[in-house]
């Protein structure tokens, strides 16, 4: 009937965060499944054909694909050790760590191994989610789904569009819109600053002259068969609507790039502990999750801005997998890391019972604060670290490196006006 | 467009029926097991696509409609026979039951009415109930409930499911589908209707169901009767994803100034929704959602189930009931044209009592002189699309064997393989709504985000059609713009040859 398979490592997704993990627990002497739903490993990266990625963990600037192909080739040349199964999507996660999967090459399959790796990434926030009220027409679309139509698919979404959110696979999806001699009439970000990147901004907007509308949303959708037009609404501080704003933009297209969210399903169902501020798996320094042997990272743990960070991550998450399917069991996470102030998540949220050497400490804070500091202390008082930035955004992610002996209790991460 | 596989299509019908809604399909279904020939003309690209695909989905037990009313009795005529015909058409029901909620002494004294008119309908093993008995059967009910009327056998099904299912089962038993055909104009100088549809083509048939829904009144003047009119009143929802705030029973509250029937109820695929607003209005074609209904029903929602997760909300949507002139059904042979037979306002509870309306249009037509002998073979049953993320293991390889496509999962939300997407094709879909309608397809937490692209292409394929002819739901609904300049399309490739 169905056969069980056993491996000392199995990773579900093989995007940046996968394949890095992949490689590491290789490296450090697992064998290991590497479980992908797609046709081919890569991950979101597969659709983002523009430059920017590797700056950090190459010193250069590639493609997403080039930047997958790198990892993806060092896997291949582990192949004795790494086992891609493209075409796979894990099912189920028990608690247990027993992983359903099925492809239509091997049927429903069974695996038990020694420790897991979640690297599934994120989606989207919808429409639904949002709850832009109109009609319902063909032309709606997220800006990753539109990327992919365009990149991968060879088509176009639609030629006169509307962009709802400021984060990057919008701003990215402006200029190729332009490119693709479809007219972008405007990007609409409802707060008073942008969640992308600036050199995003000014790449993707400002060189082609698309206007950057903040505090304005779309408080509508119109067209029976396919958009024919949005409406756009100016708020105020508090994000209300204001009355007489409103103003009709003929478009054939709303794309909307207004958040991702970590597809954590899988992590629901084995019953690990999710952060609500980050809408991944609550961590520990070695990226292990709430249960025993299950590590999680890249945008499935949080959503990162860049892919070289996602790798860093990855190969803590891989090596540390290896070493708990070897050993059959890691410090369990003791301390807690918290949030405060400006500072509205930290990823790790814990930390071991035994830390060691230097520990990354990633954030974001809630709203746009310039100047800023940043103050890392004990739970009891003492400073761990403490350092001024000229400004600090919800949309770059921000990092700081402790030494792990000079933590003692739970740690505080504070960010403050100055 | 004529169905490929309407096998018999004579110059004259026997009985034509105008609108695929539940309505017209269930008595097409119906209809199948005579010795007749049969069409169905329906103006848009697939069956269930007008009120019929937008409504609560809620097989009503029957307290609500006035005693001695059409709407009463078809609607306990149709609960009783729910469960034969979606169990033979292979559609979702389940008799969860509903409870209608009192918060208050005039909630309670409207309760002890609902009762009365149950008793008098018929309804059978309705009980008054106190609020703590009302949380026994159902913990997420609010505490502020003091009494409730249960009613064990309401019930909860998928009415689009139906509604295609009995359109499969009609056209199995060979039933002929005019498809993107809206009726404008009928001639009634010979001795029999020549149904003529925009674009030039018409049917000709001797005996007509009138099931146009909305716009069953303006079908009605075609043959020169104004005798009732239609008017729509909007219904908007919101469809909530499956957590542990979902109910298991559907959750009225008593009818009252503060709502008018707003409820809380599971779907027969798992999921909650808060629903429905009614506002009437004039125009029969906006079917858009409002900021002003998505607030009332939020509000009206954590009335009922304090605990309901409204920040789980995956899609809002609305539905137009059509509301006769008459405040009942109009199911009758029309006074102007006899074998012009009505099935109009047919608001809720139609989708409940659509098998008990079909039994009813069938009596008529018999009536006015249409024979209607049993033909040989009919065979009532109509095989579901089967559901990987339903099949046990055992189930999941063997199909997988069988064919590979059922291993290939395209839309992760719902868990839906290439097979059943296939599937859905081969039995009819032409459209994305119409593959989400058959399969689930899209209609999980990131809406086709995921899957859109790729079930555009599955369309493509299969069909043997470009992709940028798919359209979302017909007409001129394009799901695409048109090919991207060939340069970058090389681009493209590139990239996917190296990755
Ligand atoms: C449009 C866009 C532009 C970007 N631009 C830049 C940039 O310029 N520079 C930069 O450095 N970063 C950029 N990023 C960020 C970077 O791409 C992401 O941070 C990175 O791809 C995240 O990697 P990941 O492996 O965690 O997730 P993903 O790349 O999303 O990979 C997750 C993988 O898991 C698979 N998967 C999920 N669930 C399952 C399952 N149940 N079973 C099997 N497989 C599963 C998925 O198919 C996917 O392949 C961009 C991102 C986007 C979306
Ligand atoms: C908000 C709401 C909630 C409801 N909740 C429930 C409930 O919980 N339980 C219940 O029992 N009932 C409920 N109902 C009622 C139920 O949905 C309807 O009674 C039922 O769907 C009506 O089906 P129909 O076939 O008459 O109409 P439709 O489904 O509207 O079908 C009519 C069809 O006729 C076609 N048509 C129109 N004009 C022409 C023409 N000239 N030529 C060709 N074709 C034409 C249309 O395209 C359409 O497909 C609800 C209704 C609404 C709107």
């Amino acid at each position: 009937m169905t056969g069980v398979r056993v491996t000392d490592v199995a990773i579900i997704g093989a995007g940046p965060a996968g394949l890095a993990a992949a490689i590491t627990a290789a490296d450090n002497g697992a064998n290991v499944l590497l479980l992908e739903r797609d046709s081919h490993p890569g991950g979101i990266l597969r659709q983002c054909i523009h430059n920017g990625f590797g700056l950090h963990y190459f010193g250069e600037e590639l493609t997403g694909p080039e930047y997958a192909a790198r990892f993806a080739d060092e896997a291949a040349k582990r192949a004795g050790r790494v086992t891609l199964m493209t075409d796979t999507m894990a099912l189920s996660l028990s608690g247990d760590r027993t992983i359903t999967a099925v492809n239509p090459h091997d049927g429903p399959l069974t695996i038990k191994p020694g420790a897991v790796v979640l690297a599934m990434g994120c989606r989207e926030r919808t429409r639904g989610a949002l709850g832009i009220p109109g009609t319902r027409p063909a032309g709606v679309y997220t800006a990753g789904a539109a990327q992919r139509l365009v990149n991968l698919d060879g088509y176009l979404p639609g030629r006169r569009a509307v962009i709802l959110g400021s984060g990057d696979i919008g701003l990215i999806m402006a200029r190729r819109l332009t490119w693709e001699g479809a007219k972008v009439l405007m990007v609409c970000e409802l707060m008073n600053y942008s969640s992308g990147l600036n050199r995003n901004i000014s790449q993707c907007l400002r060189d082609y002259g698309i206007p950057l509308h903040f505090n304005t949303t779309v408080s509508r959708v119109h067209g029976a068969e396919r958009v024919e037009a949005v409406t756009i609404v100016s708020v105020d501080d508090k994000r209300q609507a204001i009355p007489g704003s409103e103003r009709l933009v003929e478009c054939d297209t709303l794309l909307l790039s207004v958040g991702l969210l970590p597809e954590n399903e899988l992590t629901r169902m084995a019953g690990i502990e999710l952060d609500p501020a980050t809408g991944g798996a609550v961590v520990d320094e070695r990226r292990q999750t709430s249960l025993p042997g299950v590590f999680a990272c890249g945008n499935v743990l949080q959503v990162h801005d860049l892919a070289d960070h996602v790798s860093r991550e990855a190969e803590t998450a891989g090596r540390y997998a290896a070493r708990f399917a070897a050993a059959g069991s890691l410090p369990a996470p003791a301390l807690r890391v918290r949030a405060e102030g400006f500072t509205r998540y930290v990823v790790p949220q814990r930390i071991s019972a035994k830390p060691e050497g230097l520990i990354d400490l990633y954030y974001r804070v809630s709203d746009a604060v310039k100047p800023a500091r940043l103050v890392v202390k004990s739970s009891d008082g003492g400073t761990i670290l403490s350092r001024r930035k000229q400004a600090m955004t919800p949309g770059e992610m921000e990092r700081a490196s402790i030494d792990s002996a000079k933590l003692s209790g739970d740690t505080v991460v504070l960010t403050e006006a100055i | 467009m004529l169905e490929a596989d309407g096998l018999n299509r004579p110059d004259v019908f026997d009985c034509a029926v105008i609108g695929g809604g539940v309505i017209g399909c269930a008595a097409a279904r119906l209809l199948s097991r005579y010795d007749i020939s049969l069409a169905l003309i329906e103006a848009s690209e697939d069956v269930s696509t007008g009120a019929s695909r937008a409504n609560s989905g809620i097989a009503h037990a029957g307290y609500d409609a006035a005693p001695g009313s059409a709407m009463a009795r078809l609607n306990v005529r149709g609960s009783a026979i729910y469960g034969q015909w979606c169990g033979e058409l292979g559609v979702p029901f389940e008799r969860c039951g509903s409870l209608v909620l009192a918060f208050g002494e005039t909630d309670s004294r409207a309760l002890a009415e609902l009762y009365e008119s149950g008793l008098a309908n018929g309804v059978p093993d309705m009980s008054l109930i106190s609020g703590d008995e009302a949380r026994a059967l159902e913990p997420r009910v609010s505490p502020d409930a003091i009494r409730a009327l249960w009613a064990p056998t309401a019930g909860i099904t998928s009415p689009y499911q139906l509604t295609i299912a009995c359109w499969e089962n009609a056209r199995a038993n060979g039933l002929a589908t005019f498809f993107d055909t809206r009726v404008t104009g009928v001639d009634c100088s010979g001795d029999h209707f020549i149904l003529n549809a925009d674009g030039g083509a018409s049917v000709r048939a001797r005996y007509v169901i009138n099931a146009a829904g909305l716009f069953a009144d303006e079908v009605a003047r075609m043959f020169a009767d104004s005798s009732f009119s239609i008017k729509p009143r909007k219904g908007e929802y919101i469809l909530l994803d499956r957590d542990d705030s979902t109910p298991r029973r559907v959750l009225f509250q008593a009818p009252s100034a503060m709502g008018k029937g707003v409820l809380v109820s599971p779907t027969a695929d798992g999921n909650a929704f808060a629903g429905p607003t009614a506002l009437d209005q004039t125009d029969k074609a906006d079917a858009s959602t409002t900021r002003e209904g998505a607030d009332e029903l939020r509000r009206l929602a954590l009335r009922s189930v304090p605990g309901l997760n409204l920040r789980a909300a995956i899609t809002a949507f609305s539905g137009l009931r059509a509301v006769g002139s008459t405040g009942d059904f109009i199911i009758r042979a029309s006074d102007i044209q006899p074998r012009l037979i009505h099935a109009a306002g047919i608001a809720s509870p139609g989708l409940t009592s659509a098998p008990a309306i079909a039994e009813e249009l069938a009596d008529i037509l018999a009536a006015q002189g249409l024979a209607l002998k049993e033909k040989p073979g009919w065979n009532p049953v109509r095989a579901p699309i089967e559901r990987f993320a339903a099949m046990t293991t055992e189930r999941q390889a063997e199909v997988i064997a069988d064919d590979p496509r059922w291993g290939h999962v395209i839309c992760r939300c719902e868990t839906v393989t290439e097979g059943e997407i296939v599937e859905a094709i081969r039995r009819g879909a032409r459209s994305m709504d119409g593959v989400k309608r058959r399969v689930r397809a899209g209609m999980g937490r990131c809406q086709g985000g995921f899957c859109a692209p790729r079930v555009i292409e599955l369309l493509s394929r299969e069909r043997g059609v470009p992709m940028d002819s798919i359209t979302k739901s017909g007409g001129g609904s394009l799901m695409l713009a048109g090919p991207i300049r060939e340069s970058a399309r090389g681009f493209a490739s590139e990239e996917e040859a190296r990755a």
